[in-house]
């Protein structure tokens, strides 16, 4: 698997590059500033150890001292009103970008999992999928955020700051990768037991494999080619799959559970818990509570030959 | 033995009336306190309403009848209150014994018209945000009005019975302050209540 | 009561031994159980309340052990994802309400009174329920935590989570009351130490001669009067939410999931204040005998105490900055959040110089200042970095934002804390804690303090989100994870090591030193520990440093010595008013504590809980208040 990056000082796009650049600057001020107090400190703890055997308290040289500690706040004040105009100026170019033609997309936080939406003005194009994000490099995105349940955060922090979703008001966020690569992004808020596992990937594709993405995931899902499949779809549609999730093309249409039309051209399962291979998604179909406790996928209690063909058939839907 | 020098109080008197009691200060720290409380209801109030579309959300706004006579009446009991509390000042206790029994009747009043407000306010507290702010901070006022009442009675019974000394009286012009804190600090919810959930819109 | 000519003519002048010992059998409370319970002394009250507190702290410690067992390495399945969750609210809880407040305001309730030169608090039956108060809100989570409806949502616990839809059960209703309980007993010890410090100060000692340990519980309590009320509305609306249906945080019936974050974080912020400030004035009392010098700078760090106070309340937001709030309003909170630097910044600064002017003595104490200086310095520096909202955005609500609250707060609270306990351990308890072991204290203490958080700032930075009970392997962060939990384990070593150093320290008999650090404060002219009454005879003060001014001591006279009184002043320049009896010792306040807790606890279950629960209570106060016959 390729690497994934995820940290605010490995950056790949416009947003978190210009808070890195803040971070560095505010790193080294700070570093400057606390190293001086250090150097004053010490100085103070290492001058005048005379062993003094003299009880009598002094009240000598408050004035003097006073200037410098006057000195002190002054060069305080100078620093925090430069870090003051550092904050709000790259705050100011945060906003800066060109939105007119973004992509837009809505991203719904849901307790555990994110429903990722490409909006199109053509209902017949618009794509839903979950927890996998793909974007055209040096193109922005722009980011509807919402929350169906609880408050929610989107982060990821190679590429942008987060930003919550609450229930009640959309937010919103931009991003852009100006490279191509994987981007891993997490929950940032506390939202109940699985919030450790709330995780997405964000994928920067050249605009041309970016638009080839795009249209396979318009297509319906795929016709079961062998037997097994076959019986995999069946075993999806008679049972209590169809109660939560959509497979565009069949019959199951519900929105209450990731869209699975196209689930095996992912690269992970139950929002980033798990690679999405064969043995896992095995393992997961046939008992979320195991790999997820609290998840809100009950288990399926299916006999184990139904249960390899299901599998079969999730792994055909590219 | 080193001489100490003596300072001597044995003349100070063993009590003292207004900001010289620290019954006074005591009765300040809750006055700030209780009126933070009421500020934080009255923010959330005003936020709530900055934060929609239409207010009140589908609730008629409550009766005026009822809030307003009350609102007169407890002004109208700033009067024996400061009769009493100014009778407590001059140690008076005749004058202390009526005025608080009179106030005692204005606050029984009070308390039994507000179980009218609450039955005037047109909306249940879980019908929606607006509902449930203003039963919030209809009560929580009604909750100062009760322990008021009841804090007025036991003062007033004991003024009767006893043991009585000197500092009792500040007790009771300590409960003074205490009253006109409440009865202040009705006019914003009054007006919050009654008048600006009539406003309607943003 | 008329006096005997004799007893007329002793009382006034300073008292023989005699007059001494009728004085301390006045104010020494009944012995037995019933007396123990009955206890209105401050000193026995600031007593338990530090001790309840150092339990609570243990009890906190022990859970972040547990977080730390868990996180050390990835995929780990020590706890399950719902215990863990409970284990990190409880954590976070406990340390906040039941651990880091209240030990300040014990350590009010005890020096307060010796440091102003009087024999007890204004309400000492008020300062009893409210040991007792939070005593009792204490005991309630943990015997909830114990059957698995402990905390489970967080120590902010956000709506709608810890609304009724998506928190079922009882568990954020024993949150909810938790907060009720302890914002009630700080606001009780609050008052009591606002008046306590305004109207009950020695002759003498003007506002201009207070220690500043005392200015520092003056506004801290202050800022106690008006944040803590905001908590306690917010949390009844989270119960009314819950209980009876009220729509205050949800959306759909116009109510607002941000107004939450708004009512909690508005005390949120001034909480870390209360914290903090007290800990400057122990550093402040501190280093002035370990330097033998005066604080330089007195009035600039009375100034700064106010100003943080003032400024702490205009940060709020900056709690919020992920929530997408208009920009404009977010800077101010930017602007304020790094203005409040410019005050702590005026603190450090005294404290450097006079540190630079001094003469330095080595002690224990003086060593948990400097590791102070170390650690909230830059635990406020990345503070300034936070203020930064972009900056904000990418690590907020991550492990960079647990190391700098652990950075200021064991820095900047918990280590001047230590401090203090050795330094005043002596007064209180009549020995010294052993210096030995108080420097492998130290020096374990903050090796296991920067092991444990400085992994942190990193991990934060390369994407570790809070409150998460485990993190797969490939994100990397196992190895940082397993640093701070080794940390932790040497952190809680160091915790032992003061716990077997105040158990050997109590097996030695009493050496009773006075004034073993040849310090300045008040409190060291009485006896160790000090007697009931405080002092045989109130001070006068003449000076700000009062035992190192020059001169011919003076007292007071003329107070009797076979009633309790004390002697009342004025606010500003402390000139005798009047006199003050204090009530007897009273097991009302305990009374009217379980009243309350009676009431607290039925209401979690059912809202008739408040109407039934007055009539207990009201009962207990009337008996409260009632006073007793006179005996003339």
């Amino acid at each position: 698997m390729s690497e994934k990056l995820n940290s605010a000082l490995d950056t790949a796009g416009p947003q978190a590059g210009r808070i890195e650049d803040l971070w560095w600057l505010l790193f080294g001020f700070c570093a400057v500033v606390f190293v001086a107090v250090m150097a004053v400190l010490v100085a103070a703890l290492v001058r005048r150890r005379t062993p003094d055997e003299s009880m009598e308290p002094t009240y000598a040289g408050q004035r003097t001292a006073l200037r410098y500690v006057g000195a002190g706040v002054l060069a305080t004040g100078a620093i925090l009103l430069g870090f003051l105009i550092a904050s709000v100026t790259t705050d100011r170019g945060l906003d800066e970008i060109e939105t007119g033609g973004a992509r837009v997309l809505t991203i719904t936080g849901r307790q555990w999992w994110w429903e990722i939406r490409y909006e199109d003005a053509r209902p017949d194009r618009v794509v839903v999928t979950a927890n996998e994000i793909h974007v055209p490099v040096g193109q922005p995105v722009l980011l509807r955020l919402r929350a169906s349940d609880v408050i929610h955060s989107f982060w990821v922090p190679s590429l942008a700051g987060k930003r919550d979703l609450i229930p009640g008001r959309d937010t919103g966020l931009w991003i852009q990768a100006n490279r191509p690569g994987t981007f891993q992004g997490q929950c940032a808020e506390f939202c109940g037991y699985q919030h450790a596992h709330m995780r997405f990937l964000v994928i920067a594709q050249p605009p041309a494999e970016f638009d080839a993405w795009l249209e396979g995931q318009r297509a319906s899902a795929p016709e079961p080619a062998t037997d097994e499949e076959r019986r995999g779809r069946e075993v999806f549609l008679a049972g209590s799959c169809v109660m939560c999730h959509t497979i565009r093309g069949t019959a199951a249409g519900s929105i209450v559970g990731p869209d699975l039309t196209h689930l095996a051209s992912r690269q992970t399962i139950a929002a980033g818990a798990r690679p999405n291979t064969r043995d896992h998604l095995a393992a997961w179909v046939a008992d979320p509570q195991r790999t997820k406790p609290g998840a809100r996928m009950p288990v399926p209690e299916l006999p184990p030959a139904d249960l390899q063909a299901l599998v079969t058939y999730l792994r055909s839907l590219r | 033995m080193k001489t100490l020098h003596k300072l001597d109080v044995s003349e100070l008197p063993e009590y003292a009336f207004g900001h010289r009691s620290i019954m006074w200060w005591g009765t300040m720290g809750i006055v700030l306190i209780e009126g933070t409380m009421f500020v934080a209801l009255l923010g959330t109030y005003y936020y709530l309403r900055s934060q929609s579309t239409g207010w009140p959300p589908e609730s008629p706004p409550p009766d005026l009848w009822f809030g307003t006579i009350n609102t007169v009446i407890l002004l109208a009991s700033c009067v024996p209150n400061h009769l009493y509390k100014k009778a407590a000042e001059r140690e008076d206790l005749r004058g202390v014994r009526i005025w608080l029994v009179v106030a005692v009747l204005f606050a029984l009043a009070f308390v039994a018209i507000r179980v009218f407000e609450f039955r005037t306010l047109n909306c249940r507290w879980s019908d929606n945000a607006y509902a449930s702010t203003i039963w919030t901070l209809l009560g929580f006022h009604t909750a100062h009005l009760v322990t008021d009442l009841l804090d007025t009675l036991v003062l007033t019974v004991l003024m009767f019975t006893g043991p009585l000394k000197g500092r009792r009286f500040v007790d009771v012009a300590e409960n003074g302050m205490y009253w006109y804190f409440v009865v202040w600090a009705w006019l914003p919810i009054y007006a919050t209540i009654y008048l600006v959930s009539r406003g309607g819109g943003v | 009561m008329k006096l005997s000519p004799e007893v007329k003519a002793a009382l006034h002048e300073p008292a023989t031994d005699t007059e001494a010992a009728l004085l301390e059998r006045t104010w020494a409370r009944p012995r037995g159980l019933a007396g123990w319970l009955a206890s209105t002394d401050h000193k026995e009250i600031g007593r338990r309340f530090v001790v309840t507190a150092f339990a609570f702290f243990l009890l906190g410690g022990v859970l972040a052990a547990l977080m730390r067992l868990q996180l050390s390495r990835p995929e780990l399945g020590l706890l399950d994802p719902d215990l863990y969750n409970q284990v990190f609210s409880m954590h976070g809880a406990t340390m906040m309400f039941l651990f880091a407040v209240p030990v300040m305001e014990a350590m009010g309730v005890y020096l307060v009174p010796l440091m102003i030169g009087t024999r007890n608090l204004a309400f000492p039956r008020l300062a009893a329920f409210g040991y007792y108060i939070y005593l009792f809100g204490g005991v309630m989570i943990y015997v909830a935590f114990a059957f698995d409806t402990g905390i489970e949502t967080g120590w902010f616990s956000n709506v709608p989570l810890a609304g009724p839809e998506f928190s079922p059960g009882k568990r954020t209703d024993f949150y909810a009351q938790l907060i009720t309980f302890t914002a009630l007993s700080a606001m009780v010890e609050a008052v009591n130490l606002i008046v306590t410090i305004l109207k009950l100060r020695a002759p003498g000692m003007t506002l201009n001669r207070m220690p500043l340990f005392v200015w520092a519980m003056l506004v801290t309590s202050f800022m106690i009067v008006f944040a803590m009320p905001t908590v306690a509305t917010g949390s009844a609306m989270l119960m009314l939410d819950r209980l009876v249906s009220t729509q205050f945080f949800n959306p759909a019936e116009g109510g607002d999931a941000l107004l939450w974050q708004h009512l909690f974080w508005f005390f949120g912020h001034p909480e870390v204040y209360i914290i903090f400030l007290p800990a400057t004035g122990m550093v402040s009392a501190m280093l002035v005998p370990f330097t033998r010098r005066a604080i330089v700078g007195y009035t600039p760090v009375v100034l700064a105490l106010i100003a943080t106070a003032f400024a702490g309340f205009g940060l709020w937001v900056h709690h919020m900055f992920a929530a997408g709030l208009p920009k404009l309003g977010q800077s101010f909170f930017t602007a304020a959040s790094m203005l409040i630097a410019i005050p702590s910044g005026t603190q450090i600064f005294c404290w450097l110089a006079t540190l630079w002017m001094g003469r330095l003595r080595f002690t224990t104490p003086l060593l948990f200042v400097l590791g102070f200086l170390f650690t909230f310095v830059m635990g406020g520096l990345t503070g300034v970095m936070l203020a930064a909202v972009p900056f904000n955005l990418q690590v907020h609500d991550t492990y960079f934002v647990v190391a700098h609250f652990h950075y200021v707060l064991i820095g900047g609270a918990i280590f001047p804390l230590f401090g203090a306990f050795y330094y005043w351990f002596p007064k209180t308890y009549g020995r010294m804690l052993s210096e030995r072991l108080g420097r492998w204290n130290f020096a374990l203490m903050f090796a296991g303090f920067q092991l444990t958080f400085f992994p942190m700032h990193i991990l934060g930075l390369h994407g570790m989100p809070r409150r998460v009970y485990t993190y797969p392997a490939e994100t990397g962060w196992g190895g940082l994870s397993l640093l701070a939990s080794i940390g932790a384990g040497v952190l809680g070593l160091s915790v032992l090591l003061f716990l077997i150093n105040v158990l050997l320290a109590l097996r030695r008999p009493r050496e009773n030193p006075a004034n073993p650090w040849h310090a300045d404060g008040l409190e060291w002219s009485t006896t160790s520990p000090p007697p009931a009454c405080n002092y045989a005879d109130l001070p006068v003060v003449r000076g700000r440093y009062a035992l190192w001014t020059k001169g011919e001591p003076t007292v007071v006279t003329g107070l009797r010595r076979d009633r309790m009184f004390v002697l009342v002043t004025h606010v500003l320049d402390a000139q005798p008013d009047h006199k003050r009896e204090m009530p007897a010792p009273s097991l009302w306040p305990l009374l009217a504590a379980l009243a309350t807790t009676a009431l607290f606890i039925a209401t979690i279950f059912t809202p008739w809980g408040v109407v039934w629960g007055l009539i207990p209570v009201f009962v207990t106060l009337v008996g409260w208040f009632w006073p007793k016959q006179d005996e003339s």
